[in-house]
């Protein structure tokens, strides 16, 4: 991992996309994208499907890697050379489009994994693992208001409740980057309400990237929006700025 | 307080089969030395035999349900491990023989010199000795897994791939094993044994210790189990079982767990092998079949995968059924048994037997807990 330290920061920037491309079998899902997340900033990426938000993530949690382009976290470290596992170390947390916990754990049990401490074999077998203290799982749970079902299966809960959970495990994580794919596809009013709340809350101590489609929902959350078109930066701002911008119109509602 | 419920009668039951095993391993014995024959509560010595062999799959089954049941890697050779456990046992064996074999050749086994061979090929040197053997077991099954889980899990071969890999693997090794040149007794395989440490592999005694020496491995090979997968690597497992993504995301190096759990597994797996050799008095390729691999498999299937005592119980139950319905007049039919014991288990008990007697049990639990709160209300109510 040593070679992908630059030795100087290339910039200040959290996170720092530069001209980033991928193509799968010759479909451009993401075409000279440039995107720069400071610190401690809380970001929504909105974009019509197919905009490539999700290989983004991809691109950034280093599930994917691109046939061209820069991706830093923290000015100096480059994430295309590194896996998945290495960038979670590093800090980088990811909540899926689709609630995925695991099922036949405990909701207490899904945040013990997540938990920050050392994630190889040996911890897990008898080391820290074993003997991680029950107040830092509450604390987290009472969070996202789960506290009451603690001990029950993950398989059980609702949909809402397991979007929160996720949400749970990724704050038991403690990243300095959270990446949120659509937290609130398929929910009612009131727990996108809640949902907001807690990414709000969240925002306050973390830097966030939020992609969703829905427009009240990211008004709600108040903050910088980006929207992608074919895999590029297609405008930039405060949401209502690029809600009256004429060519966002244009994707959104088609030719 | 559900969870805990559940740790708790899990405890209970591990206790349970633990003690089973315990009795098991003196009364056999017991009733096979000191009742004499004759008497109903005689337990004959081929009897005997079979249950360890019987045992000694059931370790086989364990081993399989830690990687299937556990992490979701559904191997379809873990009999490669067992049989190579089993070779490792049988040279130390062979060797054993010294001059007494047919050829009465001081240092060669009797299918050396009927090859004409000349001296002792230099793999062969050291199983003379019984720790030299012991190691062995457990290395060669060991150090091939890992070669094995290295490759395949980095490279992130998983599902019905990994399967057909394992598949394939043991089926090089029959081939291969069959070859007179490896030097291991070819299509015969390695058999005549005469002692084992000094004691006559075909006594009544050595027989019934080999017998307690199984039950032994199935109890502790079964409390290493539990201590792994009740420990936070077991979570980890059943987590990459369940979504293997989520646990990368998470900072997990799933190949890295995988890899710890199938060597374990081999290991465990090549110790059986080891007991089942001088149990059956020989082993031969046909140990590497595919078919036995798979055999394997159902074991735990019907048993109840993920419950480690399942595996230990669709071991039992299902060699059994096979030890009735290959002799004798229902010999024809056994296949059509194994394949609707099959059809039977996926379909009608997804979970196994073990598997859907927890879900009884836990049901019925949850019957009295409900009766017992609406009996207390009305008490609180006055």
């Amino acid at each position: 991992m040593m070679e992908s330290i630059a030795p100087a920061p290339v910039t200040n920037a959290l996170l720092y996309l530069d001209g980033v491309s991928v193509s799968f079998d010759g479909f451009k899902a993401l075409n000279e994208l440039s995107l720069i997340l400071e610190h401690g900033e809380m970001r929504a990426i909105i974009g019509p499907n197919g905009a490539g938000k999700t290989t983004m993530m991809d691109v950034i949690t280093g599930k994917t890697r691109p046939d061209l382009g820069t991706v830093l976290l923290d000015g100096r470290i480059d994430l295309t050379q590194v896996d998945e596992a290495a960038i979670a170390e590093l800090g980088i947390g990811r909540k899926f489009q689709k609630p995925t916990v695991f099922e036949s754990h405990t909701v207490a049990d899904n945040v013990l994994l997540a938990l920050k401490a050392p994630r190889d074999p040996l911890a897990a077998l008898f080391g820290i693992r074993n003997r991680m203290p029950r107040d830092r799982i509450d604390a987290v749970l009472e969070t996202v208001k789960l506290i009451d079902l603690r001990d029950r299966v993950a398989g059980d809960l609702s949909h809402g409740q397991k979007q929160w959970l996720e949400i749970a495990m990724l704050l038991a994580q403690d990243p300095k980057l959270l990446l949120v794919d659509e937290p609130v596809a398929g929910m009612t009013d009131a727990e996108t309400e809640t949902t907001a709340h807690l990414l709000r809350e969240i925002a306050r101590s973390h830097s966030v990237i939020v992609v969703e489609h829905d427009m009240t929902f990211v008004r709600a959350l108040g903050v910088k929006v980006t929207c992608l078109h074919e895999g590029s930066v297609l405008a930039e701002g405060s949401i209502d700025d690029v809600s009256a911008n004429e060519r966002v119109v244009e994707v959104y509602l088609g030719r | 307080m559900i969870t805990k419920l559940l740790v708790d009668s899990l405890d209970r039951r591990a206790t349970l089969f633990l003690g089973f095993l315990g009795l098991i391993l003196v009364a056999v014995p017991l009733l096979n030395l000191w009742v004499p024959e004759g008497s109903a509560f005689h337990v004959p010595t081929y009897l005997v035999s079979l249950l360890g062999k019987y045992v000694c799959f059931a370790v086989l089954a364990l081993s399989l349900d830690l990687v299937w049941g556990y992490c979701g890697i559904l191997s379809l050779g873990h009999g490669a491990f067992f049989a190579l456990g089993g070779y490792a046992m049988g040279m130390y064996l062979m060797r054993q023989i010294g001059s007494r074999g047919v050829y009465a050749h001081p240092t060669l086994p009797d299918f050396m010199v009927f090859l004409n061979w000349k001296e002792l090929p230099i793999f062969w040197y050291g199983f003379g000795s019984f720790p030299y053997a012991l190691l062995m077991i457990v290395a060669v099954p060991g150090v091939l897994a890992f070669a094995f889980g290295w490759l395949a899990f980095r490279s992130r071969v998983a599902g019905v791939y990994l399967s057909i890999i394992t598949q394939a693997l043991t089926y090089a090794l029959m081939l291969a094993f069959f070859r007179n040149d490896m030097g291991l007794g070819g299509n015969n395989g390695l058999t005549d044994f005469k002692d084992i440490v000094g004691f006559p592999v075909q006594a009544q005694g050595t027989r019934a210790v080999l017998f307690m020496l199984s039950v032994a491995l199935l109890g502790m090979s079964f409390l290493l189990a539990r201590i792994l997968v009740t420990s936070a690597f077991g979570k980890v497992l059943v987590a990459i079982r369940d979504v293997e993504s989520r646990t990368r995301f998470l900072g997990y190096r799933v190949e890295n767990y995988k890899l710890v759990v199938f060597t374990v597994s081999a290991m465990l797996a090549g110790l059986a092998g080891a007991l089942y050799v001088p149990q059956v008095g020989i082993i031969n390729p046909s140990e590497f079949a595919p078919a036995n691999s798979i055999e394997a498999v159902i074991w735990v299937a019907v048993g109840g995968r993920g419950t480690l005592i399942g595996a230990a119980v669709g071991a039992f139950v299902v060699n059994l059924l096979k030890s009735v319905f290959t002799t004798g007049a229902l010999a024809a039919y056994w296949l059509f048994v194994l394949g609707g014991l099959f059809i039977l288990v996926t379909l009608a008990l997804p979970k196994g037997i073990v598997g859907t007697l927890e879900d009884l049990v836990a049901a019925k639990r949850k019957r009295i807990e409900e009766r017992d709160r609406r009996g207390a209300v009305p008490e609180l109510a006055e």
